[in-house]
């Protein structure tokens, strides 16, 4: 809860700092800022409860959620230092919408009522629409915020309409309330207004973690944004929305398991073919990781399927391990490209990679390790991040969808190595990379994360 | 203890090279070979003193709540691959003494990190562990390949990878059904769970298993990847991979897949054996007509593999006893040859075996440890590879006679290949190539003197190896034909 309250604040108190005519102070304060937010959300370890008139739910597994949302919040905005230079930029407003964005990320993790999870999804969608299109002299990310928006909203159209059906059903807008509701309703028949607002609902939160087949905007979304707020969308966003729908469906929809499982179950098989297959042919780095991240949510979504007791800690492990991964290599491809211009863009082909360990041994290294743990290869997190979510599905007895995602991974080790084939056996004549300390720190930080949860994966799951 | 020590000593010495960036080629030749000396002493001393009846282990908490623990333990059976890995990896640490690799203490940090995750497959008690090194072990050995390879090498590693990495996919399915089923994932507790699956559930774990470790070793008709990799790889990798990790394949044969799907095993045993035994002739024959030695000695390699797969899959003692030894000689023997072919290649920059010839005339050391370590790998009785070529054959006979005497042409076969090899290069008139070939001398004796004594030592006293083995391979059988 507390988290909320500071990000606020500090929110409205970074808009006036953009009044000072130095910026800065303004990353400083910032990551001064979310700090703060990640150590208050550590004051309600062990102290469960209800807030806000009951619509907010914080316990161990929302705070560590939460927890993983601020650390890869903190660990990106670190690495946007590239992003105040311009001087064209606005970094005061910037910062403040990451804030605010965040605020509605962590509501997400914790709704108790539906209105709350309404009002996060907004939030957090709102704030990413301007972001993407941050950028204001660049055609493309004009396109990506225009198409985002647009598709955006309709999606949540859809899920506040899918919202309203719910409480038709249910009479009550807190989830709590509808379980109840739901399971005294199996013996005088259940209204279609409950399957139909599940649908929506689902398709709702599908849309915003780009879960095939609501999948079409990320490509274009994801090129077109900032590669700053590229990694925002696919790893904070991600892990938020994965958390709504666990929640809802966890929470509520346990008892009507059986409706929802199919859908959920195309959805995931949907989300891993198209992604996996389509990014084998990407040329562009950026655009296949935006593939990979659709991949990961049909990975992600496997531990939802699965239903198991486990399955919480199986979405908490896979999120952190995915955004470690995912931030590493969003980090290398910020510092690359940066060097070579193509029609006044960064290059953000996979060839701009060549000949990387020459040019900078530690960026290729960071990227080795971040692709292996995207891949899903022991020695890093993302291996137990894989392990746990095939646990979960194998729990269910869908066998099927294991046969595929393992055909699946197996494509997937083909595109993510692509990278580290560019890095390592390529050869480029190009400059040498220079960082500043501090970028590699963080980036040093990321990979030492992945490394560290790929050996001791108890560390993370000792605190649930 | 001494169990932890054997994946420590690999793993430090490895960080320490990593740590060594910038110092001089020598200083991380020496550290790494100082590192596997010690790791090989280490091995003899377990290798000496070890008895049946004392099990070593250690058992940590890996990941409580799934009760997954990182379990070593040795017994027999790992007490063979573990004296082998230590014999070997000082061998190829040396081998590469004479020469120069860009990037010299990464080379040697991930020659060292393969030794630590080898040395954790032979001794994981733990499915999950097991499958942790077994993943573990092929990346720095893809690495060592992909960079230090010929102009083709990323390509073709690359398939390498994904293949394997595809393969030991369905292995990691087949533990987690096993895991939820039995809920535990100690390998000794997997064994009587595994009693009470389904028979149709043993016959998916049986091939998910099996085509796991047969793409590693590899077994028809899963080979592909394997004569391009062994050829465009930096030697030291193609040894690392014929020499070592194609050993974890026919380990998890044993360790994993008999006990662990008995009944599968009786129901598909005989098809997966054919597919060996198929595979043997296969690569046989066209070993027979290669010119380049390298891949001679790779397509050779295959039809051993192909061999002590039947063998296993066999289920029988002397099958089994067979492929353990044999796994031992051709490890070495396949060290010693690619060696020769470096050594061979490094003074005459050819590796076919048109341009050959003559070579004896000017080296007599060179073309003694040649003919023992090729009659070792021709079966020549005396020789290493006597012994396990018989009981494999013997194994593969008694389970099924007709294709016991179809394996049985390997015999001839494998005397073809590794004569013509031997003539076409060694023997002959002398011609410009190598007419200057000097003879071994150095690092390479320090290299090709261990390998030929041990390939007469165990030709004359199998009986050491196969006493270390029979207790864990007989609780092994009674667990397959219960």
């Amino acid at each position: 809860m507390y988290p909320i309250l500071v990000l606020s604040i500090t929110g409205i108190i970074t808009l006036f700092l953009g009044f000072l005519k130095s910026k800065k102070v303004l990353l400083p304060a910032t990551l001064f800022f979310v700090t703060l937010a990640f150590l208050s959300n550590f004051y309600d370890w062990n102290k469960p409860g209800l807030y806000f008139n009951n619509m907010l739910q914080v316990n161990n597994y929302t705070i560590l959620l939460s927890a993983i949302i601020l650390l890869s919040a903190f660990l990106i905005i670190a690495l946007s230092k590239g992003f105040i230079d311009d001087e064209h930029a606005q970094p005061a407003e910037y910062f403040a919408i990451l804030q605010f964005s965040l605020v509605g990320a962590i509501m997400m993790t914790g709704y108790q009522n539906l209105i709350m999870l309404f009002i996060g999804v907004e939030i957090l969608s709102v704030s990413m629409y301007v972001l993407t299109g941050s950028d204001k002299r660049n055609l493309r990310g004009n396109e990506a915020a225009l198409k985002y928006f647009l598709m955006g909203s309709f999606a949540t159209g859809i899920m506040l309409f899918g919202i309203a059906m719910l409480y038709g059903a249910n009479f009550s807008f807190n989830i709590e309330a509808a379980r109840t509701v739901i399971i005294q309703s199996q013996m005088t028949g259940r209204s279609v207004y409950l399957f139909v607002g599940v649908t929506f609902l689902l398709i709702g939160l599908l849309f915003k973690i780009s879960a095939a087949p609501f999948h079409f905007w990320t490509p274009d979304v994801y090129e077109g944004a900032p590669t700053i707020f590229t990694t925002f969308m696919s790893t904070i966003v991600k892990t938020a929305g994965f958390a709504a729908i666990y929640r809802i469906l966890e929470v509520s929809f346990s008892p009507i398991y059986n409706f929802w499982w199919v859908m959920v179950i195309i959805m995931t098989v949907l989300s891993l073919i198209i992604s996996n297959v389509t990014a084998v042919s990407q040329s562009s780095f950026k655009r296949m990781l935006a593939f990979s991240s659709i991949s990961h949510a049909g990975y992600m979504l496997m531990a939802v399927v699965g239903l198991s007791n486990k399955s919480d800690d199986s979405i908490v492990f896979y999120s952190l391990a995915y955004s470690l991964a995912t931030i590493s290599a969003f980090g290398v491809l910020m510092a690359v490209s940066k060097e070579k211009l193509v029609d006044g863009r960064p290059d953000e082909s996979i060839a701009v990679l060549n000949g990387l360990s020459k040019r900078n041994p530690f960026l290729a290294f960071i990227l080795a390790i971040s692709m292996l743990s995207l891949a899903g290869i022991p020695l890093t997190a993302g291996f137990w991040g894989k392990f746990y979510v095939f646990s979960d599905a194998a729990f269910r007895g869908h066998t099927w969808l294991l046969v595929v995602a393992v055909l699946m991974s197996a494509v997937g080790i083909y595109y993510y190595f692509k990278p580290i084939i560019a890095a390592y056996m390529k050869e480029n004549e190009g400059e040498v990379i220079s960082l500043t300390p501090f970028y590699k720190i963080i980036l040093g930080i990321t990979t030492f994360g992945s490394i560290l949860l790929g050996l001791f994966p108890d560390l993370l799951r000792s605190l649930m | 203890m001494l169990a932890l020590i054997l994946i420590l000593i690999p793993l430090i010495g490895s960080l320490l090279l990593f740590a060594l960036r910038g110092s001089n080629d020598g200083v991380s030749k020496n550290v790494a070979l100082l590192t596997s000396l010690v790791e090989f002493v280490i091995a003899a001393y377990a290798f000496i003193t070890f008895d049946s009846q004392t099990i070593v282990e250690v058992k940590y908490a890996w990941m409580k709540d799934l009760r997954i623990n990182f379990h070593l333990g040795i017994d027999g059976i790992s007490l063979l691959m573990i004296a082998l890995t230590g014999f070997l990896v000082p061998l190829i640490i040396l081998s590469t003494f004479k020469y120069s690799y860009k990037k010299h203490e990464s080379f040697y940090s991930l020659i060292l990190l393969a030794q630590t995750a080898l040395m954790g497959v032979f001794m994981a008690k733990d499915i999950f562990l097991f499958y942790f090194f077994y993943e573990v072990a092929l990346i720095p050995v893809y690495f060592l390949a992909a960079i230090w390879g010929g102009t083709n090498a990323p390509r073709i590693t690359f398939k390498m990878f994904v293949y394997t990495m595809f393969g030991s996919l369905f292995m990691l399915v087949a533990i987690v059904y096993l895991y939820i089923k039995a809920s535990t994932a100690n390998i000794q507790e997997l064994y009587t769970a595994a009693k009470f699956i389904s028979p149709a559930s043993q016959n998916l774990l049986f091939w998910a298993f099996f085509i796991a470790f047969a793409i590693k070793m590899p077994v028809l008709p899963f080979h592909t990847w394997q004569p391009d990799t062994y050829s465009e790889s930096p030697t030291p990798a193609t040894m690392l991979l014929s020499g070592l990790l194609s050993k974890m394949g026919v380990y998890g044969l044993i360790r994993i897949l008999l006990p662990l799907a008995p009944v599968g095993l009786s129901n598909y045993g005989l098809i997966a054996m054919i597919l060996s035994v198929i595979g043997l002739i296969y690569g046989s024959v066209i070993a027979i007509q290669q010119n380049n030695i390298k891949r001679l000695i790779a397509y050779s390699s295959f039809a051993h593999m192909g061999l002590m797969a039947a063998g296993v899959l066999s289920g029988t003692l002397s099958g089994i006893q067979g492929a353990l030894l044999q796994m031992v000689a051709h490890g070495i023997n396949a060290v010693g040859l690619f060696f020769i072919v470096k050594i061979m290649y490094d003074r005459t920059n050819t590796r076919d075996l048109n341009s050959l010839g003559g070579i004896t005339q000017n080296t007599p050391a060179l073309s003694i440890y040649f003919m023992i370590i090729m009659l070792g790998s021709v079966a020549l009785p005396l020789t290493n590879g006597f012994v396990g070529e018989f009981l494999l054959l013997k194994g593969v006979f008694d389970k099924n006679a007709w294709l016991g005497g179809v394996a049985g042409l390997t015999i001839i076969l494998g005397a073809v290949y590794m004569l013509r090899m031997m003539q076409r290069s060694m023997f002959g008139e002398r011609n410009e190539v190598t007419a200057q070939f000097s003879d071994v001398k150095g690092t390479e004796i320090a290299v090709l003197l261990p390998i030929a004594a041990v390939v007469l030592l165990m030709g004359i006293f199998p009986n050491v190896f196969l006493k270390i083995t029979e207790p864990a391979v007989n609780s092994l059988l009674q667990l397959i034909h219960p």
